[in-house]
C-alpha cells in the first residue's frame, strides 16, 4: 500500500459516517427550510421571522449565552487551577465535579425545579425554619427575573465541567519550566496565571469556548423544565413548530437561523483567540 | 325443468339464503370511538353483548376512506356509524339517512338540534358525550357571592367568588390549566367565546371579543399565579393551591376519587350571550349504503337506552346523553362530572361551542392563535384591541388556507369560516 494514501484511507470511515448521519440529514434539513411544497423561497423565515414570540426567544438565548458563559469559564479556569495545584486528591475532585457532566439537561432542569417548586426543597427548608409562614411561589410570570436567574443556575451547575475538563487537559500540557523562570524573576501567583498559564492556554481556551457558545445557544430541556412557557427560547421554538404545530419548514428554518448564530459566533471566538504561527507549543 | 337448471337455481337460492343470514348476522359498527383494545372489548362485551354487531374501531382516516368508498360503489357492508360530531359535519347530508322517524333523541334540545347538521333532517342520534366542566374545595362555598347559585353562575359571580376567597385566605385560589400541557386554549374556544360572543371564528376580534378579554383578565387577576404551570387541576385541588378550578373531566377525576367528600362539581359559567361550553359529541348515524336499514336501526335504537348508555360510561368514560339514574358503584368522579356535564348541557342558556372541526393539520395552528391571544394580552399585558387585529390575520389566514366552514356556534358559512 502507497504510504501517501494511508492518511486518507483512514480518515474514510469517519468521512463516510459523518456524510451520512450529519451532512445529508442537514442537506434535507436545509431543503425543507428553503421550500413550502414548490420551489425555492423565503416563507418558512419570514413567517417564523414575524411572529411575536420571536425577537423575545432570540433576546432570551442571546442573552443567556452572554450570562452563562463568561461566568463558567471564570468559574472552569479556577477550578482548574485549584485542581492542578492539589498534590493528593486530585482524581477524587475531578471526578465529583464533573459529575453533572453524566446527568442529562433535562433531569438536571428537574433536579433544580425539585429546588424552586412552590412546594419543593427551598420552600420546605424555609418553611421548616420559619424563615416563612406559607410557601411562595419563585418561577412565576411575575418574577422574570427570578425564573432566569434558576434557568443561568442550573445551566452553569450543570455545563460548567465540560469546559473544565479540557481545562485542566490544557494546563497539564503548560511545560513547569515557564513557570520556574518566572518564579526565578519573583512573579506573584496572579502574575504567574496572567503572563504564563492564559496564554500558553489560549488553543485549550478556544476549543471550551466554541463548544460551551454553540451548546448555549441549543439550550431547551433546561429551560423547559424551569420556565415552562415563561422564558421563550429559539430551541423551543424549534420543538414547538416540529412537534405541536407539525409545520417541520418553519421548525427547519428556525434550526438553521441557530446555526448561523452558532457559525458566527464561533467564527468570532476563533479570531479572537488566535495563535499566532509559530508560537504554540 | 331439466336435472341442471334446478340445480342451479337451487345452488343460487342457497347461496342467496346464506348471505341474507350473513348480512342479517352481523351488522358491521364502523367506528372512530372506543378504540383502545380494552374500550372495544368492553364494547363489544358489555354494550353490545346479545346484538348482532361487529364492532369495528378505527382510526379517523381508514375510517372515512372505507366509509367514501363504499359511498361512491352505491353498496356497502357498513350498518352503523359512530363518529364525533365533527366527523358527520365534514359529510354530504345526503349519504346518511334520515332518523328523525325512530324518534330517538339526547336529553338536551341543543344537542338534538346540532344532529340535524344544519338541514331539516335528524343526521345522526347524539350517542354519548364529555366535557370540560368547573371544580371546586367545599371550603370555597362560604365565600359565593350572596345570591349565587353554584349551578347557575355567571362569570362576574365566578370572578367575585374568587376574590372572596382571596381577601378572605389572602391567596389567589382559582386555577386556570395554563401550562405548557393545560387545556387553556379549549376554554377560550368553547366557554369565553361563545359566553361573550356568540361565535369563536367570526367573533374573534369583535367589540364583545375585547369584552370577553378584559373580564379574563379581571379573572387572571384573583387566579393563582403558579397556573402558567398546571396542567393537571386535580394535582392542585388536592394540594389546595387551588380552590376553584376549570379543567376537562377525566384532569379532574383523581382529585374527585381521592377525596369525594372534599369536593364539588358544577356547570362552567354564563355571559352575556349564554352559557358556553364545549361539549365533545359523539353519534351514531346510518349511511345510505347500509345492507340492512332495519337491523342498522335496531342497533341505534339499542345504543340510546339506559343501560346501554351507562354500560358505554364504564366503557369508554364519555357520559350518557339521555336522562338515566346513574347507579351508585361508579366511581365519585363519573358521578360528580355527569352531574356537572348533564346540568350544563341541559340549562336554559346552554350554548354549546364545538371543537374545531375541518382544520386537519392546522388544528395546532389554530389553538396558538388562541394561547398567544392569552399569553400578550393577560400575562404580557398588550393592549387587547391591537392583539386581537394582530392575532386575527393568523386566523384567516388558517381559516382560508384549510377552508373549513364555521362550525357552532358560529353562524354556518359558505367555504371557508371567515373572520368579520
Amino acid at each position: 500500500m502507497n504510504a501517501r494514501f494511508l492518511p486518507y484511507l483512514l480518515i474514510l470511515p469517519v468521512t463516510l459516517f459523518l456524510c451520512l448521519f450529519f451532512l445529508y440529514p442537514f442537506v434535507l434539513v436545509a431543503q425543507q427550510a428553503f421550500s413550502t411544497g414548490a420551489g425555492f423561497t423565503l416563507d418558512n423565515f419570514r413567517d417564523v421571522s414575524s411572529h411575536w414570540k420571536f425577537p423575545i426567544s432570540l433576546q432570551n438565548t442571546l442573552i443567556l449565552a452572554a450570562a452563562v458563559v463568561p461566568v463558567q469559564l471564570a468559574l472552569a479556569l479556577l477550578m482548574a487551577t485549584m485542581v492542578n495545584k492539589m498534590k493528593k486528591g486530585r482524581d477524587i475532585v475531578l471526578y465529583i465535579w464533573t459529575i453533572p457532566l453524566g446527568i442529562s439537561d433535562l433531569a438536571a432542569g428537574i433536579i433544580w425545579l425539585a429546588i424552586f417548586d412552590q412546594s419543593g426543597f427551598l420552600n420546605s427548608m424555609l418553611n421548616a425554619v420559619g424563615a416563612t409562614d406559607k410557601p411562595f411561589n419563585l418561577l412565576s410570570y411575575q418574577t422574570p427575573g427570578v425564573v432566569f436567574l434558576a434557568i443561568a443556575r442550573a445551566e452553569i451547575w450543570r455545563a460548567t465541567a465540560i469546559m473544565l475538563v479540557i481545562l485542566v487537559a490544557g494546563i497539564g500540557l503548560i511545560p513547569k519550566e515557564y513557570y520556574e523562570a518566572a518564579e526565578v524573576f519573583g512573579a506573584s501567583p496572579w502574575k504567574r496565571f496572567l503572563k504564563v498559564t492564559l496564554p500558553l492556554l489560549r488553543p485549550s481556551l478556544q476549543t471550551a469556548l466554541v463548544l460551551r457558545v454553540i451548546l448555549a445557544f441549543e439550550i431547551f430541556a433546561v429551560v423547559s423544565a424551569l420556565g415552562g412557557t415563561l422564558f421563550p427560547v429559539l430551541m423551543g421554538e424549534v420543538y414547538t413548530y416540529q412537534f405541536e404545530l407539525l409545520n417541520g419548514g418553519a421548525a427547519a428554518a428556525i434550526a438553521l437561523i441557530i446555526l448561523a448564530i452558532s457559525i458566527a459566533s464561533t467564527l468570532v471566538i476563533l479570531r479572537a483567540l488566535r495563535v499566532p504561527k509559530g508560537a504554540s507549543i | 325443468m331439466k336435472f341442471q337448471a334446478k340445480l342451479a337455481s337451487a345452488a343460487s337460492g342457497v347461496a342467496i339464503l346464506v348471505s341474507a343470514t350473513i348480512a342479517q348476522a352481523d351488522v358491521l359498527f364502523w367506528s372512530t370511538q372506543a378504540k383502545p383494545v380494552e374500550e372495544a372489548q368492553a364494547m363489544r362485551e358489555q354494550v353490545l353483548g346479545g346484538q348482532d354487531v361487529d364492532y369495528q374501531p378505527n382510526d379517523g382516516g381508514p375510517w372515512l376512506t372505507r366509509l367514501n368508498a363504499e359511498l361512491q360503489a352505491g353498496s356497502g357492508s357498513i350498518g352503523v356509524l359512530g363518529a364525533l360530531h365533527g366527523d358527520f359535519s365534514a359529510m354530504n347530508p345526503d349519504d346518511l339517512l334520515d332518523l328523525g322517524d325512530l324518534g330517538l333523541g339526547a336529553a338536551s334540545a341543543t344537542f338534538n338540534e346540532l344532529a340535524k347538521l344544519g338541514t331539516s333532517d335528524t343526521q345522526y342520534i347524539p350517542w354519548m358525550q364529555a366535557s370540560y366542566i368547573m371544580a371546586a374545595n367545599k371550603k370555597a362555598l362560604e365565600h359565593l357571592p350572596a345570591g349565587a347559585d353554584i349551578n347557575a353562575l355567571t362569570y362576574d359571580q365566578l370572578i367575585e367568588w374568587s376574590t372572596n376567597v382571596k381577601e378572605a385566605t389572602g391567596e389567589a385560589k382559582f386555577g386556570f390549566p395554563a401550562g405548557p400541557k393545560g387545556l387553556k386554549h379549549r376554554f377560550f374556544q368553547g366557554y369565553l367565546y361563545p359566553s361573550y360572543t356568540d361565535g369563536v371564528v367570526r367573533t374573534f376580534a369583535s367589540d364583545e371579543a375585547v369584552t370577553a378579554w378584559e373580564k379574563m383578565r379581571e379573572l387572571w387577576a384573583v387566579t393563582n399565579p403558579a397556573s402558567t404551570n398546571f396542567s393537571f387541576l386535580q394535582e392542585q385541588l388536592l394540594s389546595e393551591d387551588v380552590w376553584i378550578a376549570f379543567d376537562h373531566t377525566s384532569r379532574l377525576a383523581a382529585a374527585f376519587n381521592e377525596r369525594p367528600d372534599d369536593f364539588v362539581a358544577f356547570p362552567a359559567p354564563a355571559g352575556p350571550t349564554g352559557r358556553g361550553f364545549m361539549p365533545v359529541i359523539a353519534g351514531v348515524a346510518i349511511p345510505r349504503t347500509a345492507p340492512d336499514m332495519d337491523a342498522a336501526k335496531a342497533i341505534v335504537a339499542h345504543m340510546l337506552k339506559p343501560e346501554t348508555q351507562i354500560a358505554t360510561l364504564r366503557a369508554t368514560n364519555f357520559f350518557p346523553v339521555v336522562d338515566v339514574e346513574l347507579p351508585g358503584d361508579l366511581p365519585p368522579s363519573v358521578q360528580a362530572a355527569g352531574n356537572a356535564v348533564a346540568i350544563m348541557s341541559a340549562s336554559a342558556d346552554a350554548n354549546p361551542g364545538l371543537l374545531p372541526a375541518g382544520l386537519g393539520d392546522k388544528g395546532g395552528d389554530f389553538n396558538r392563535v388562541f394561547v398567544d391571544s392569552f399569553e400578550r394580552i393577560v400575562l404580557a399585558g398588550q393592549p387587547i384591541r391591537a392583539v386581537l387585529d394582530d392575532q386575527k390575520k393568523t386566523l384567516a389566514k388558517i381559516m382560508n388556507e384549510t377552508g373549513a366552514p364555521c362550525w357552532a356556534p358560529d353562524a354556518p358559512s359558505e367555504g371557508a369560516c371567515p373572520v368579520e
